[in-house]
């Protein structure tokens, strides 16, 4: 912390950041007091549509993602349906509009729609969102025992630039010619000559980095600046630790696709030619205004931004299995500083990786040499977090919630992903898997059963915390073991199609080629079926979610449910109450005496001991200790 | 494993392509080890510190550095692979061969959604290009009044090779980004427009025989816009004779453009 700087109160001197912390106390106190007389009242739309609590931003952004990520699962689902049953009507299309479906059967450029919508929403609207905007706003802030957010009006503004960044989006599907096309990663000319839906697109991408920059820089100061008092940074829950790097990646990586996305509108619209050489002929038409471009230029700031982002995706997803391992396993999470330092290191690394996306646009040795070295490199210290991670099971007191299975379940399946990814890695095996269906195996599983399955870990572990209910166990076991065996059915056939060389983002899933149409007749089917099942999946998660959600609105709360049913020692359950203060977070602000995970402690009488419980035997006063100086003010 | 990966894979005709797939093979190894290891020390764990037959649990729980071993013979398998195969083969994969070999040096355009190819002729050398002079029957643009260019053989979706003659295919596009990939000869490069990618490979069977499972293709990995699923080609590997019956066979660009 450095040198504590003392300044004088009334009469007496006190510590900076003590004075600071006690007079945050007195405004809440007195807040409180006034919104009891009715004289502060925090208007309807000030509390609920363009509020600055974290918490009420945390369920906004959880909200929305979830209805993003489900709006893009369905998009999936239309996707199998063509690729399972090439050409076939099917009803439901017809709900894409005669323009993308006639008659209910699938058009090629229709399909391209939902390939780069899929793509765009699950990544930029769904995940991304609900691990950062959701499960980072709303427990980030409750772990470090901080009142808020540092800057909670950018906290606001975060939200207020994502919604309408996903309404462009969505929107763009009404543009003329439909919605993006490109693939999410745009790929210039393609996108560059696409009709008028990529417009759109970029707009929104600008939106929606912005909200990510505005994001990221409050985690950032937050985590710094309103760390309670003895939290050091190896006293932070690990989940802490992944937003705090997951921050910087999103910081830093952004701002070269918010300039790529500007470059390319104004390839676009102002008639410039950034993207494209000399001499393009489209369709038998010379194209006029490309000269002196580049399309790699497009790849490389892209991918300079999208493996960070890869690392967006799985760093939260990674923070809340190892809470919930700790938490279900009753036991300190082993091996949690090579844990830090490893997610530290990835951080680092996934900056210089990025280019393994593009081995094969021409490169020479030495710059593939250096991009396989960095991505083999960038695999140990997501082999450490993986190991620890199993490590911890060991002499643990394994309770099997939903939530843990979710995120056991993790374990193995983000261990699929991770493995697939040595022979894209490595350029000469690369060759003949490169843009095959294995990249899509490779990176769902690390995505899907991997990130989704811990987003759903947390929601079920988390879902207490927000609303005072826990969601039914029964149902969520339903959903976890139809989903587990579903969402396999469709990723794993996907390595053995890959292999066969089957080419990713086909319209018919290949059935054209020789050397894919066996193999695609065999397992394409199937994996629709499973696709199908995964949906039916979420069925029970979704009646689960909304019932308690919304008698928790109506103020029903599971009596007997505590405000620590997981008996957790981490502050957003030990140190509040669930769900917390409105305002505020915590009755007096918790002082942190110990490391995150003190379970199962030698000696100790009870099961777990909260971070801020001052001694190890006592049970702690509900709150923490009050701070001596909050005290004083508040009798004055 | 190479057996076992060989059954979903097309047939491997080029004289690299084993190489590629014993690696990819050794990689696979590798992670089915790793992955089968870890699997059934999960399973083990689950059952064994289940809570109902472990109540209290470990505060320190594994005291061993196995994993730390573990971890360090990850790193060097992957070490191993990355350097002594990975970074020769790409090497070897980058560097074209020598003129003495005799390569036969193709050009491909892409464009949507079909591939060009281009022989340079009898004269060995390709005819200059030029975007105006672009027509449906002369989709290359090739200048006819190149005195290289009368002799060049232009074909649609058309590739033909010689059994064991390196081949060097230069690769390129006319409008967006294709990726021009052989699935049975183990080649993909991406063709990109304002940039002319090389590739070189030897083909070491022909298909020949007549049967179903000749039929080779030249497939597009790269989304190219709605046509993509249907950018396909036909790959031909001839003998040496009947490879010199087909190009003398062809007709050079002066007859098939016309002027």
């Amino acid at each position: 912390m450095g040198l504590r700087r003392q300044i004088r109160v009334g009469s007496q001197w006190m510590y900076a950041d003590e004075a600071h912390r006690a007079l945050r106390e007195a405004l809440r106190v007195m807040d409180d007091e006034h919104g009891e007389h009715g004289g502060h009242h925090q208007s309807w739309i000030r509390r609920y549509v363009f509020s600055t609590d974290h918490k009420w931003i945390g369920i906004q952004y959880g909200f929305t993602a979830l209805c993003f990520l489900l709006l893009g699962f369905c998009l999936m689902i239309l996707m199998r349906l063509q690729l399972g049953w090439p050409g076939q009507p099917f009803g439901v299309m017809k709900l894409l509009g005669a323009t993308r479906a006639p008659g209910g059967i699938l058009l090629p450029e229709a399909y391209n729609q939902l390939g780069a919508m899929h793509g765009t929403i699950m990544i930029f609207l769904g995940i991304v969102p609900l691990a950062v905007g959701a499960f980072g706003n709303y427990l980030v802030p409750l772990q470090i025992g901080a009142p808020d957010m540092a800057f909670p009006k950018l906290n606001m503004a975060s939200y207020w630039c994502y919604l309408p960044g996903g309404l462009i989006m969505l929107a763009s599907f009404l543009a003329p010619g439909g919605t993006a096309q490109s693939g999410w990663t745009s790929y210039p000319p393609l996108s560059v000559i696409a009709s008028q839906g990529q417009t759109w697109w970029l707009i929104g991408m600008v939106f929606l980095i912005t909200s990510s920059l505005l994001g990221s820089v409050n985690f950032i100061v937050t985590i710094v600046q309103l760390r309670a008092k003895g939290l050091s940074y190896m006293r932070f829950p690990f989940f802490v630790h992944a937003q705090f790097v997951t921050s910087f990646l999103l910081l830093l990586a952004f701002p070269p696709l918010e300039a790529a996305a500007v470059l390319q509108l104004m390839d676009r619209v102002a008639g410039t030619s950034f993207f494209l050489p000399s001499g393009l002929v489209v369709s038998g038409q010379v194209l006029t205004n490309a000269g002196g471009g580049n399309p790699l230029l497009w790849q490389h700031l892209f991918w300079f931004l999208a493996h960070p982002e890869v690392y967006v995706l799985i760093l939260p997803a990674m923070g809340i299995v190892a809470e919930i391992i700790a938490n279900g396993t009753r036991k300190p999470l082993w091996g949690y500083k090579s844990m830090v330092f490893a997610t530290v290191f990835l951080g680092f690394m996934s900056f210089v990786v990025w280019a393994h996306h593009m081995f094969l646009t021409g490169m020479g040795t030495t710059i593939s040499a250096f991009f396989q070295t960095t991505t083999m490199i960038i695999s140990i210290p997501s082999v450490i977090i993986l190991s620890s991670l199993f490590i911890s099971l060991w002499g643990g007191s394994i309770r099997f919630t939903t939530p843990m299975l979710f995120a056991l379940a993790f374990l193995p399946m983000f261990g699929i992903g991770g493995l697939t990814g040595l022979p894209l890695g490595l350029a000469a095996a690369d060759i003949h898997l490169h843009d095959t269906y294995y990249v899509i195996g490779h990176f769902h599983y690390v995505v899907a059963p991997g990130t989704i399955f811990a987003m759903f870990a947390g929601i079920y572990y988390w879902f207490p915390k927000a609303t005072g209910r826990k969601l039914n166990e029964f149902w969520g076991r339903v959903h976890f073991w139809i989903s587990f065996v579903c969402i396999n059915g469709i990723f794993f056939p996907m390595f053995a199609q890959g292999l066969a060389g089957v080419s990713r983002r086909l319209y018919d899933g290949g059935m054209q080629y020789q050397h894919a149409k066996q193999i695609a007749a065999q397992t394409n089917p199937f994996m629709s079926i499973c696709a199908i099942g995964l949906l039916a999946a979420q069925v029970p998660f979704i009646f689960n979610f909304f019932y308690n959600a919304i008698a928790a609105a109506f103020g029903h709360r599971d009596e007997g449910l505590g405000s620590n049913p997981w008996g957790a020692t981490t502050m957003e359950w030990a140190a509040t109450t669930s769900p917390p203060l409105a305002h505020g977070n915590f009755e007096v602000l918790p002082v942190v005496y110990r490391g995150p995970y003190e379970y199962s402690v030698p000696g100790s009488e009870v099961d777990f001991i909260p971070q801020h419980q001052p001694t190890a035997i006592e049970p702690a006063p509900r709150g923490g200790l009050l701070p001596e100086k909050a005290v004083a003010m508040r009798e004055n | 494993m190479e057996k076992f990966l060989a059954q979903f894979m097309p047939v491997d005709a080029s004289e690299h392509g084993p190489a590629l797939d014993r690696l990819s093979a050794n990689v696979h190894w590798l992670m089915l080890v790793l992955f089968v290891a870890w699997g059934l020390y999960f399973l083990f764990v689950l059952w064994r510190f289940n809570a109902k037959r472990n109540a209290k649990a470990s505060y320190h729980g594994v005291q061993s550095h196995f994993s730390s071993y573990a971890e360090a013979g990850v790193a060097v398998v992957e070490v191993i692979l990355l350097v002594g195969f990975s970074i020769p083969m790409w090497s070897a994969w980058t560097h074209p061969p020598s003129a003495a070999s005799n390569p036969l040096e193709i050009r491909v355009v892409a464009e949507q959604f079909a591939w060009n190819v281009q022989y340079p002729g009898p004269d060995g050398i390709f005819g200059k290009r030029d975007v105006k002079l672009v027509t449906s029957s002369n989709p290359l643009g090739i200048d006819l009044n190149d005195p290289h260019a009368k002799d060049d053989i232009v074909t649609l979706n058309d590739l033909h090779l010689e059994v064991n003659r390196p081949v060097i295919i230069h690769v390129t596009s006319k409008d967006v980004i294709h990726s021009f990939k052989l699935p049975v000869m183990r080649v993909e490069t991406d063709a990109i427009p304002g940039m002319e990618i090389a590739i070189h490979f030897t083909p070491k069977m022909t298909n020949e025989s007549g049967t179903e499972n000749d039929k080779w293709e030249i497939a597009c990995a790269q989304l190219c816009g709605l046509g993509h699923y249907r950018m396909r080609g036909q790959m031909f590997v001839h003998s040496k004779d009947s490879f010199r019956k087909w190009l003398a066979a062809a007709p050079p660009a002066q007859t098939s453009i016309g002027s």
